[in-house]
């Protein structure tokens, strides 16, 4: 089965974006795929690359894009969401004049049609979040 | 940005907009979601439950939080072919509220329903 997925929540704060990898690990895990998961809301804030959390914690940015370069998930956070919280790549950089770039390895920056077609194209979007 | 998606597949989408209109950014979140949504010709609904029924309500009037007045885009919905706006009775009475306070035509369902609705769609976008 095709599984696609919503994170709608920031990291650390809350557990939605656990569950969702855990979720989409099991997924992969039980021969399902996992084209895409798309990040709204805070939940933009998972592709920051700038996050230390302290050594004996999980690194959420990171066990994201792993999962990007191993798996081949596309991770997809939505641009009108990443504008309004300083999450940069280096397109928005040039567009909107700013001076770093913070999008982390495996995520992309792009609107919600690439939400839309999750919906349309996957046997079931999974949402996490409130 | 959004490019016309032609992949010819028709689901049933639904909205669930649950939240006050302003407390959290999810209504507006909610609202550009459909309208990016519309291009990409799906069978849209919108269901207002719980505080979500106060993003219909008639006469809103933002100017002293200096948030976005949105409200009025509910009206132009059907320039968009959403034509499907569903709010849930129960939820309208709770809070004192009928449907001569909503700014838009809706259809009124008793919380029976929503579950038959939920239960009809493909996909469901909870706000």
């Amino acid at each position: 089965m095709k599984i696609s997925i919503l994170v709608n929540e920031g990291p650390y704060q809350h557990q939605a974006s656990d569950s969702a990898y855990q979720f989409a690990l099991a997924a992969l895990e039980s021969g399902h795929e996992v084209p895409r998961v798309f990040f709204y809301h805070d939940g933009v804030n998972n592709g920051t690359n700038l996050t230390t959390p302290p050594q004996d914690d999980r690194h959420i940015q990171k066990r994201w894009s792993a999962l990007a370069q191993e798996k081949g998930v596309d991770l997809v956070l939505c641009v009108a969401a990443c504008q309004r919280r300083g999450m940069v790549d280096e397109g928005e950089r040039d567009r909107n004049k700013k001076d770093a770039t913070n999008v982390a390895d495996g995520f992309r920056i792009s609107g919600l049609g690439q939400l839309i077609e999750a919906g349309i194209e996957s046997d079931r979007l999974v949402t996490f979040g409130d | 940005m959004e490019e016309e998606y032609s992949g010819g597949v028709e689901k049933k989408f639904i909205y669930i907009n649950r939240r006050v209109p302003h407390g959290t950014a999810y209504a507006i979140e909610s609202l550009e979601t459909v309208l990016i949504g519309a291009a990409f010709d799906q069978d849209v609904s919108m269901l207002f439950i719980d505080d979500g029924v106060f993003q219909l309500k008639k006469d809103q009037n933002t100017e002293s939080i200096e948030f976005k007045n949105f409200s009025k885009a509910y009206r132009a919905l059907e320039m968009y072919d959403v034509e499907k706006l569903y709010v849930e009775t129960e939820s309208l009475q709770e809070r004192g509220l009928s449907a001569d306070d909503l700014l838009v035509g809706v259809e009124m369902i008793d919380r029976a329903r929503v579950n038959e609705l939920i239960d009809q769609q493909d996909v469901v976008l909870s706000f």
